[in-house]
């Protein structure tokens, strides 16, 4: 990490730092958000990683006819040597294993990957620079809420090393599967309360920050569409996650204190009735758990709005579109995500009639989704389009979260989700949202921030490669998805050639192993141009992209403290191209 | 292995499955409709509005409402169709059964890894069932004492129907959350222990579906398939008698047992592992 | 870095200190959690039919109301200490202090007898699902609780100390939010669990 020991402002420390409290258990947002970042960048390869193993098995869960025990061959047997006879015998995957590895992908993807890059990594890094602070609010609870998800992260990841195996009822838990599974579903509890517990301390240092550490002149209505995401993500992380924390907590009590929260009357358990009180209620578990997930899912998505809408403000030279619609949809959004939680529980048998309620504010959620989309496609008209690296992801991102969204209108729709629930089409479904679109955007951001991060940009030439050999990989990953579950291939099925419906569409699956290798492969230049450009990158100064917002009106990296000056914000954010302005962007901070 | 490269919807097999496979591919022409009309003028943008020697962005876009048409019109069509389509089919397929004297009513209770099927026989009342009377011969614990269970049919995997008649079922789980698929008929229903749920259907053709399971349940997930033989009413008959002289045979001798043993197509068992008998 | 001393008057674009304004949104997080676990102990309440409520003369209401009444006293104490801090009266604010710190005290040492009864009276947390809810829930509130007497504690620490003078009150007031949060669900809690 190449920050200088400039100090900024009258506000400096009275000696320089030791290597521990600069790098390590740094106070610092800048230094937070890259820890953040590169530590969700490993969880994302690892998630990454078993996804492959994944769908390895998926394309090929049984044997040839050509098989032969002794001679495995390169791939299968490697397979075999490196998981062993009880998780991988011969090389086919064994169903608890699978199902490890499916709640285990989801969980480190959703909570160790893409959360903590798009809103701790960037949030961190990128908002107390656009609002023109020092630094965040709290920063030593920011040094803790890293350090605590890193804790958690390991806990998370040491329950493969549990009896039994990892936590395997689905990322989602389900009771009273998850109740009766093995040690490892403990410990993925515990490690949820400590992700939720950083989560939350987050939360809090971005919301009073944004609200209070502001620059002179930076109003809400100036703020860059990027904070107002992050706010708003914040507040949903706040509210919704403690619920889940309750449900965590109840969980937990049942698997270890013997309670019956989520355990009916004269359960079975193996051969006898589980010997429990009783009286509790399935469904409840699942009310708790889809309070925060799904607002979760907009954790995911809101982040990725910010960053696509800054990338492309930047690089259309031109204001974006709507600004007060982009604004106001990203907040009706948020509140909207409160209430639409049961449209993945129609089938579970809750009260049938609470369906036509879900089913009513899930359709409208869709509404301003697409305001958003709208506006932002309707930033390209009459721009100056600057095809950069970050640029291509940014549009990229539009129309794969197009077909995100639009895939979900099905699902939401209670008769046609009938069909398609815990089907392929919703795992097509939430992908295209997650990869092809959030992802897709946060490596944009990468691109886009990387300059301001280390003083250097990366290299263009790799960047374009890795473009095109992740975004055309990603939808031939997705798109036969959605074919599988139109034929009613179901999830979470360790083998789904034993059912002979699935067996019209399992072709498809071997496509979906080819994209993902050649995906797998196309990160290594990216990984490789990441580090190599920390050194060896091309040196930039303050604003390399000629942008607007604040975060470019300080030096690449910016020292501690950020600005030489608090800076004064006299215009809004995205004053590019303004008529009778001699240059074609006109920064915020910048005199009249 | 002859995997295909399918894609689309499989064959429809039930009364209501015309008016689910409509809607369906109503959304998907407007999602692609919706998706082409987007791409086009994305595409549109991208080249024409380029950078390019000399030409300067344009600080205004005219007409800033111009963007909440299409909000207004995709909300329309939504309330639409959750008005036209959405809470009547809803209504019909999950809140409301046929007539139960015009229908053959099945309990169905779930277990790791497997699909119990109770008939209630000539008498059409279902026997009793105790948790307490629960063994490997007797899954879902029919209690013998209960004259009501004289004539009732256990069978395991496999559902028997007549081609034309309503079916109900009214499903429940021992264990841990399953759910009753059968993608032909295009409805499906989990199955929760300490609650009754409810599926029905009226099957059209005559054949054999598959059930899948659709709610992860255990490391038998994938394995926990069943059947639903859509027959004749003559083959149903003939079925039902044979059944029923069984279950009399057998419960004069005292114990309950499951008239038909597991009957699956496939003989192949996890790779790796010792194939389902 | 401004980031230790947390003055009154450290300039915030809301004119609110980070410290109250950090505990506002901290005590939004804390009544999602409280409420999350309330509504599931309503919901199954009321539809549940093996929830088995024990009779009043089992649960110890004169006791509870005694414990409750002990905990609003303390909060009356923690405005005490909060006003003598910002009259800049150190003595009373110490004294006002220790006072809600023991009523911390006294609420803890009550609940432990009524945990010792109810358990001898067959009521524990896997007895049935009324038992499950009590423990569980008093038991997150007693945490609470504890963790509230750890900020009387540092307050006072920091009094005796002298870092503590009414140019920095925001964070008093900040702890003192936090306690009358936890009085605030102490006082749902009796009458749910025990009045009901």
């Amino acid at each position: 990490m190449s920050e200088s020991h400039a100090h900024a402002g009258e506000h400096g420390h009275a000696q320089p730092l030791s290597f521990w409290w600069k790098y390590v258990f740094s106070v610092d947002h800048k230094v937070i958000g890259i820890q953040y970042m590169i530590t969700s960048f490993l969880f994302l390869l690892l998630g990454f990683a078993m996804m492959l193993l994944m769908r390895y098995q998926l394309a090929t869960p049984q044997p040839g006819e050509n098989f032969d025990p002794e001679h495995l061959g390169m791939v299968r047997g490697l397979i075999a040597w490196l998981f062993g006879e009880e998780r991988m015998p011969y090389g086919f995957m064994a169903p608890e294993f699978y199902n490890q590895l499916g709640a285990m992908h989801g969980t480190i993807m959703i909570f160790l990957g893409v959360v903590p890059l798009g809103v701790a990594a960037f949030g961190n890094f990128v908002l107390p620079l656009q609002i023109g602070a020092e630094d965040m609010a709290f920063p030593r609870l920011n040094m803790a809420s890293y350090w605590v998800y890193f804790v958690g992260g390991v806990v998370m990841l040491s329950s493969f090393l549990a009896p039994g195996g990892a936590a395997q009822s689905g990322w989602t838990s389900y009771a009273p599967l998850s109740v009766t599974a093995p040690p490892g579903q403990t410990i993925w509890l515990i490690a949820m309360v400590l992700i939720i517990t950083s989560s939350l301390f987050g939360a809090i240092n971005f919301i009073v920050t944004t609200l209070n550490l502001r620059a002179k002149g930076m109003s809400l209505g100036r703020m860059p569409v990027f904070c107002w995401a992050q706010f708003v993500t914040a507040v949903l992380l706040l509210l919704a996650f403690p619920v889940l924390e309750a449900g965590a907590i109840l969980q937990l009590l049942d698997r270890v204190a013997g309670t019956s929260f989520f355990i009916p009357k004269d359960m079975i358990y193996g051969a006898t009735v589980f010997p429990r009180a009783g009286g509790g209620n399935p469904l409840l578990w699942q009310h708790l758990f889809w309070f925060l997930a799904h607002p979760e899912v907009y954790v995911l998505l809101l982040p990725a709005f910010g960053i696509v809408s800054e990338i492309i403000a930047t690089n259309t030279r031109k204001p974006l579109f709507g600004y007060k619609e982009l604004v106001g949809s990203i907040v009706f959004i948020g509140v909207l995500s409160f209430v639409v939680w049961a449209h993945h529980m129609f089938l579970s048998g809750m009260r049938t009639s609470l369906a036509n309620l879900f089913v009513t504010t899930t359709l409208i959620i869709s509404v301003p989704s697409v305001a958003v989309l709208t506006c932002l496609l309707l930033s390209l008209r009459g721009a100056r389009i600057r095809f950069t690296v970050p640029m291509l992801f940014a549009l990229a991102f539009l129309p794969m979260f197009g077909i995100g969204g639009l895939t979900g209108l099905p699902l939401g729709f209670a008769p046609t989700d009938l069909h398609l629930h815990d089907t392929f089409y919703v795992i097509g479904h939430f992908h295209y949202v997650v990869a092809p679109g959030s992802l897709v955007a946060l490596i944009g951001a990468t691109y886009h921030w990387f300059p301001k991060m280390f003083g250097r940009k990366m290299n263009d030439t790799l960047g374009k490669i890795h473009f095109w050999g992740t975004v055309i990989p990603m939808n031939l990953i997705f798109f036969p998805m959605l074919i599988q579950g139109m034929w009613g291939m179901q999830r979470r099925l360790a083998d789904p050639t034993l059912q002979w419906h699935n067996l019209p569409v399992q072709g498809w699956s071997t496509v979906i192993l080819v994209g993902s290798v050649v995906m797998m492969a196309f990160q290594i230049p990216f990984l490789f141009n990441f580090f190599w450009s920390i050194w060896n990158g091309e040196k930039v100064g303050e604003n390399p992209w000629e942008a607007t917002t604040l975060e470019w009106a300080c030096p690449s990296p910016p020292p501690h403290g950020n600005f030489a000056a608090p800076p004064e914000v006299h215009r809004g954010p995205y004053e590019y191209s303004v008529p009778g302005h001699q240059v074609d962007y006109w920064p915020q901070d910048e005199a009249a | 292995m002859d995997y295909g490269y399918g894609w689309g919807l499989p064959p429809a097999a039930s009364s209501y499955a015309a008016q689910i496979d409509s809607l369906m591919w109503l959304l998907h022409v407007v999602m692609v409709g919706i998706f082409i009309i987007w791409g086009v003028y994305f595409s549109y943008c991208l080249v024409a509005y380029r950078a390019t020697n000399g030409h300067r962005a344009s600080y205004h876009t005219a007409g800033e409402r111009s963007s909440l048409i299409p909000d207004g019109l995709i909300l329309a069509f939504e309330m639409w169709l959750i008005l036209a389509f959405g809470i009547p089919i809803w209504a019909q397929i999950k809140q409301r059964t046929p007539p139960a004297d015009q229908a053959l009513e099945v309990n169905v209770m779930g277990q790791q890894f497997a699909w119990n099927f109770q008939y209630a026989g000539p008498d059409k009342a279902f026997g009793r069932r105790k948790v307490s009377l629960v063994t490997a011969a007797n899954a879902i614990g029919l209690d013998d004492t209960d004259p009501a269970a004289k004539d009732d049919i256990v069978t395991i995997n496999n559902l028997h129907v007549q081609v034309g008649k309503p079916v109900i079922l009214h499903m429940t789980s021992k264990d841990v959350i399953h759910s009753f698929q059968v993608t032909n008929f295009r409805n499906k229903q989990d199955l929760v222990p300490g609650l009754q749920t409810m599926l029905w259907f009226t099957p059209t053709e005559v054949g054999k579906y598959e059930i899948g399971c659709a709610q992860l349940c255990g490391i038998g997930h994938t394995q926990m398939i069943g059947n639903v033989f859509v027959d004749t009413p003559e083959a149903y008959d003939a079925w039902a008698k044979e059944q029923l002289q069984g279950r009399v045979a057998t419960s004069a001798g005292g114990s309950v047992t499951p008239a038909q043993a597991v009957e699956t197509s496939d003989a192949r068992g996890i790779a790796g592992t010792a194939p389902k008998s | 870095m401004s980031s230790q001393a947390h003055t009154a008057t450290v300039a915030t674009s809301t004119g609110i200190p980070h410290a109250k304004l950090g505990m506002w949104t901290f005590l939004a997080s804390e009544v999602m959690l409280f409420g999350g676990l309330i509504s599931s102990y309503v919901i199954l309440r009321s539809g549940s039919p093996t929830m088995v409520i024990p009779p009043r003369t089992m649960m110890g209401v004169p006791l509870a109301t005694l414990n409750t009444f002990v905990l609003i006293s303390s909060s009356v104490t923690m405005v005490l200490a909060l006003a003598a801090m910002k009259a800049n009266e150190l003595d009373k604010y110490m004294r006002y202090l220790a006072m809600t710190f023991g009523g911390g005290v006294i609420f803890l040492m009550i609940k432990a007898y009524e945990y010792n009864h109810k358990w001898h009276e067959g009521i524990t947390i896997s007895s049935n699902l009324f038992g499950s809810f009590y423990f569980t829930l008093t038991g997150l509130h007693a945490l609470h609780v504890i963790g509230g007497m750890g900020i009387m504690a540092y307050l006072m620490w920091a009094g005796a100390k002298g870092h503590q003078s009414p140019t920095n009150y925001d964070r008093v007031e900040a702890g003192g939010l936090y306690w009358h949060f936890v009085d605030l669900v102490w006082v749902i809690l009796f009458p749910i669990l025990y009045l009901v």
